[in-house]
């Protein structure tokens, strides 16, 4: 319609006129130090498209086919990654309202709630992205298992795999503490609970010597304190916003590296 | 009835009603598949040999897949919020204290097993026993295809151990335990002030023992012969047995350990519902 509209000789000259100023850009210097390659579509410039891109390059050029079908890999280790980049970038927003004190938790998400523009919004995309996180891990373990894909030469990432459900798991727990609410105190209470019948190291726990009090045992280790306090709300804070992240990320990226190491994507031999 | 909408309009346990919508879909999907490549000899994903670009291909679907589920979360995100109850107190307990839902089904096994076998031993194997399954699964078959026939007693254990001792646990610790941690049903009110009455008692007392060196001594028997299970198979199959004779003895040793871990806690869930069995084994320092 635009053709008939236009005249065929009136576009030509447009689109002569566009392409010499796309030519001219994409040949530009500034345009070629960012993109090494072109545009057209051959095999080459796809192989390309991956190797030369530091995002993309944690994928090999090429996969086998079942390996893009939704039906045998469920996305559910890519949801997974999604969730977690969706935490870490609301993670650091919600960071900005947030003080890890006992005098200003509470209120600080209140006053997030109530008064940030799209404060709501914000929580509640990084909560529901960590339990979306937990539900995906789950399901990512259950799809691999099931195609056996544990198995040699893979055996060493699964390991890592379940590290990194259990940091998973560690990450959202440490989470649930920092909103400094009755739900966060008593589920972190219950949880922590555990660590006084360590065996050996907790001070409830079986064979643990006379030294081991509730003073200097593992749980006290663990909440900074006899109780879930100030202390606990400040470890927690650390843990959950430096430490567990940078471990989650250092894991991440071994178990990346060792999906293509080992082969890519397992499929039947 | 008013109960059950105001537990599943929970905010917090909305990831477990998806949990229970999307468990069953993908056990469909996987063990439809599984017999699908069964009862056709040769995998389906063996037949697609040829390799695709990743871009565009790969890259399109996992685009795709991410602004679905972003989606998802948007409006998952406007619709429902967070939830946050009033400032914490340390002298206002709730009744319930119920840990996050993922960590559900430890607590629920609190009711079975002490604290230091609910809530850091089984957890810790549970943990290596996950990482240890590659070096004791010495089936090759059945590797990056999905199957059933092919390694029908590694799905079993891994789907019974996931779909019930995991996820079933998680489910009923979020529905069905009150205060107290009393069992209700869904539909019943939660009652603070619910009696129940104290009848566990020590397996020995049920075989009539009251001495406590001799039910010390007793419970020991019954759980080392317990374990001891495992073993004794070994020695009466392995003559004959090829499959054991290929796994080995340490392989097998780690396996029935795990295998009979898991399995004492369904066992310790009957013993406690049919026969009102506390402890098996009463010691000085520690009950089982």
């Amino acid at each position: 319609m635009c053709r008939g509209l236009m005249g065929s000789t009136a576009l030509y000259f447009m689109n002569e006129k566009r392409n010499g100023l796309k030519e001219k850009i994409v040949n530009s210097q500034i345009w070629r130090s960012m993109f090494r390659h072109g545009y057209e579509n051959t095999g080459r410039r796809y192989t390309l498209q991956v190797l030369q891109n530091v995002w993309l390059h944690l994928h090999p050029p090429r996969v086998p086919r079942h390996g893009i079908n939704f039906r045998f890999t469920w996305c559910m280790g890519g949801i997974t990654f999604l969730m977690f980049l969706v935490t870490a970038v609301t993670g650091v927003l919600l960071m900005f309202y947030y003080r890890p004190t006992a005098e200003y938790a509470f209120r600080d998400v209140q006053y997030l709630e109530f008064d940030i523009p799209f404060g709501m919004l914000l929580r509640n995309m990084h909560r529901w992205a960590a339990h979306g996180m937990v539900i995906a891990v789950m399901l990512h373990m259950f799809r691999v298992f099931l195609t056996g894909s544990y198995k040699k030469p893979r055996e060493f990432n699964w390991g890592v795999g379940v590290i990194l459900l259990v940091v998973t798991l560690f990450l959202s727990f440490t989470g649930y503490l920092l909103p400094w609410d009755q739900l966060a105190f008593w589920a972190v209470t219950v949880g922590t609970n555990m660590a006084r019948a360590t065996p050996v190291l907790g001070h409830e726990g079986p064979f643990h010597p006379q030294d081991i009090t509730q003073e200097n045992d593992v749980r006290f280790a663990l909440l900074g304190g006899t109780i879930v306090g100030p202390s606990t709300l400040l470890r927690f804070y650390i843990l959950h916003c430096v430490a567990v992240p940078l471990l989650a990320s250092v894991l991440m990226a071994l178990h990346f590296w060792r999906v293509r190491k080992d082969g890519g994507i397992s499929g039947p031999l | 009835m008013e109960h059950l909408i105001i537990l599943i309009t929970k905010p917090d346990n909305v990831p477990i009603l998806a949990i229970i919508f999307l468990l069953p879909y993908f056990m469909w999907l996987s063990f439809s598949q599984g017999r699908n490549n069964d009862l056709a000899g040769t995998p389906a994903e063996a037949s697609l040999k040829d390799k695709v670009y990743v871009w565009p291909y790969l890259c399109r679907n996992e685009f795709i897949c991410a602004i679905i589920i972003l989606l998802i979360l948007a409006v998952w995100s406007i619709t429902i919020d967070a939830p946050l109850e009033e400032p914490s107190d340390p002298t206002k307990t709730p009744n319930p204290s119920k840990a996050p839902w993922y960590f559900l089904a430890l607590q629920e096994m609190l009711v079975y097993f002490d604290p230091w076998i609910a809530g850091v031993v089984l957890p810790g194997l549970i943990i290596v026993g996950l990482i240890a399954i590659p070096y004791v699964d010495i089936n090759p078959k059945g590797k990056g295809y999905y199957t059933l026939k092919e390694r029908p007693f590694a799905i079993a254990t891994f789907c019974f151990g996931f779909i019930i001792l995991w996820i079933t646990l998680m489910v009923v610790g979020t529905f069905l335990r009150g205060p107290g941690w009393n069992f209700f049903a869904p539909w019943k009110y939660w009652d603070p002030h619910k009696v129940v009455p104290l009848t566990n008692v020590n397996l020995s007392y049920k075989f009539g023992i009251r001495d406590v060196l001799t039910a010390n001594v007793f419970g020991f028997v019954v759980v080392a012969g317990y374990f001891a299970l495992g073993p004794i198979f070994y020695l009466w199959k392995v003559r004959t047995s090829e499959f054991l004779q290929e796994l080995g003895l340490v392989r097998y040793i780690v396996v029935s350990f795990l295998f009979l871990t898991m399995l004492s806690l369904p066992i310790k869930m009957i013993l406690r519902w049919v026969w009102n069995i506390k402890y098996i084994w009463v010691s000085p320092w520690f009950n089982i």
